[in-house]
């Protein structure tokens, strides 16, 4: 489009004085107006009760995933915070609790068991069958090797001391207590618990 | 969508036409930082880059517990670790955290040149509102804490936002949440006032004469107060300033120059209108059309010779 420079002054000054009656409040003003605050990002997540996966304090933590459970939608970990109702920490986290949601996506995240065999030099991915019968083979024939029935007096004392337990801190009462009868009903006395970290 | 609407704003930066608040009985809101419960465990950093989807990118070691060393478009608030000696040969670790102090009279609003890229709401959070931000830095400058940060990525500026998000949802900050010593609270403005109030009077009584609540009054009080063991010395608190001020020149240019311009401007145009009404439009006459012909021709007859 040629313009003279008669006309270019002429649509220069139309459009100031347009802009200057946008600013004035005539026109759309109001839709520039419109709210703006990020909206909240949980409204229809599902949230889950769990227990962090760090220290022995065992804080309660809320994991909010996405999707509803629908049969098409695959849900996913969008944000954990603590749990309010939970008596150890009442809603608040250490840094690193207040962090998990990065452990939960991180690439080096342990997903399967990986297994070492005696003398190799890496380790690699093994299937949870392989590694609960190895785990199984070898208590079973360790406690056969070790178990001390009898002690030198001839009373019943029914030990297994060559084998220890170490059990995990963040664990319900139930875990926590099915755990104490397994690990006692097979003679294990040396049973220890993260919790004393 | 939400509750935080056109409405519930009180200031719009660069607006002569901020809306009336029409909801009139909204409670101010206010986060509490009591500096002598803090333990520096970093919770607020972590929750706060978790909440608002931020990871900034990793960094060096700088020789201190600070991490990241600054403020960042990212790192919206910082644990500030101060070494002080003091009068009976001690050293104290002064922790803050450094953040948006939500101010009653914002600078950053007054020196934001964007329509309603800041806005600030009923309940006294000041929100940017980053579509609108041209990412121009004035509010950098306006800050009387220095607390916004421009991104690199898409040139808007950044700053914690009081989650606005959560509270507008009748939720508190992540922050706060988080904090596992309670050194972080939230409410209403007037009751974390009182909270601070019995905290100090404890402090006193465990000899520290000084301690005092940090709102200051040179910006009309904040929405983010602190509990101080040495309210008497702010800036032993990583330079929290003692008598915060929003820059003179953020006050002559909005204030003085601004207008005076507008004026020169308005009055340029109606001068232009009288002109035109006086004396009406600049007509070409015959004898300035015969003189411009006689020059283009000699000018011609040169250029051709």
């Amino acid at each position: 489009m040629a313009l003279t420079r008669r006309e270019f002054i002429k649509l220069t000054g139309l459009g100031l004085a347009a802009s200057s009656l946008g600013m004035l409040g005539f026109g759309a003003s109001g839709v520039a107006q419109a709210a703006a605050v990020r909206p909240f990002k949980l409204s229809r997540a599902t949230e889950t009760r769990n227990t962090c996966t760090y220290c022995s304090v065992a804080c309660g933590i809320l994991i909010y995933s996405m999707g509803d459970g629908a049969k098409n939608a695959r849900s996913n970990i969008i944000h954990i915070e603590g749990d309010p109702d939970h008596p150890v920490n009442r809603g608040t986290l250490c840094p690193k609790g207040s962090a998990l949601l990065d452990v939960v996506h991180a690439p080096t995240r342990l997903k399967v068991p990986r297994y070492r065999p005696p003398g190799g030099t890496e380790f690699k991915d093994v299937s949870w069958d392989f590694a609960l019968d190895r785990i199984a083979r070898l208590m079973k024939d360790d406690r056969d090797k070790n178990f001390i029935a009898k002690n030198a007096a001839g009373t019943t004392v029914n030990r297994w001391t060559s084998v220890g337990m170490l059990a995990a801190s963040a664990s319900s009462s139930e875990t926590s207590y099915l755990t104490w009868k397994v690990v006692r009903s097979l003679g294990m006395v040396v049973f220890d618990n993260q919790a004393r970290v | 969508m939400s509750d935080l609407q056109s409405q519930d704003y009180v200031r719009r930066s660069a607006s002569t036409m901020t809306p009336p608040s029409a909801r009139s009985h909204e409670e101010q809101v206010a986060k509490l930082i009591d500096v002598s419960r803090c333990i520096g465990c970093k919770a607020c950093q972590t929750a706060c880059m978790e909440w608002n989807d931020l990871r900034p990118e990793i960094g060096h070691f700088e020789g201190t517990y600070q991490n990241p060393a600054d403020l960042g478009p990212s790192v919206w608030t910082l644990m500030k670790f101060a070494e002080y000696e003091n009068e009976q040969g001690n050293l104290e670790w002064l922790i803050r955290k450094d953040g948006c102090m939500h101010c009653e009279d914002p600078g950053c609003l007054k020196a934001c040149p964007a329509p309603g890229a800041i806005v600030q709401y009923a309940n006294g959070i000041v929100d940017f509102i980053s579509d609108k931000c041209i990412g121009c830095g004035y509010c950098v400058k306006g800050c009387p804490f220095d607390i916004p940060r421009i991104s690199k990525t898409d040139h808007k500026s950044y700053k914690c936002t009081l989650c606005s998000d959560r509270v507008t949802v009748g939720l508190e900050p992540a922050c706060v949440k988080a904090c596992p010593t309670g050194a972080i609270m939230f409410g209403s403005k007037a009751d974390m006032t009182h909270q601070a109030e019995e905290r100090i009077i404890d402090l006193k009584s465990r000899g520290f004469e000084k301690a005092g609540l940090y709102d200051p009054a040179e910006v009309g009080g904040t929405h983010v107060m602190y509990v101080l063991h040495h309210a008497d010395k702010p800036s032993l608190y990583s330079g929290l300033p003692d008598k915060p001020q929003i820059s003179p020149m953020v006050t002559v240019w909005k204030g003085i120059v601004k207008p005076l311009a507008m004026v020169g401007v308005a009055m340029a145009a109606l001068a232009g209108l009288f002109h035109w009404v006086a004396e009406g439009p600049n007509e070409v006459t015959e004898a300035d059309e015969a003189e411009g012909e006689r020059v283009l021709r000699e000018s011609e007859t040169e250029k051709s010779s």
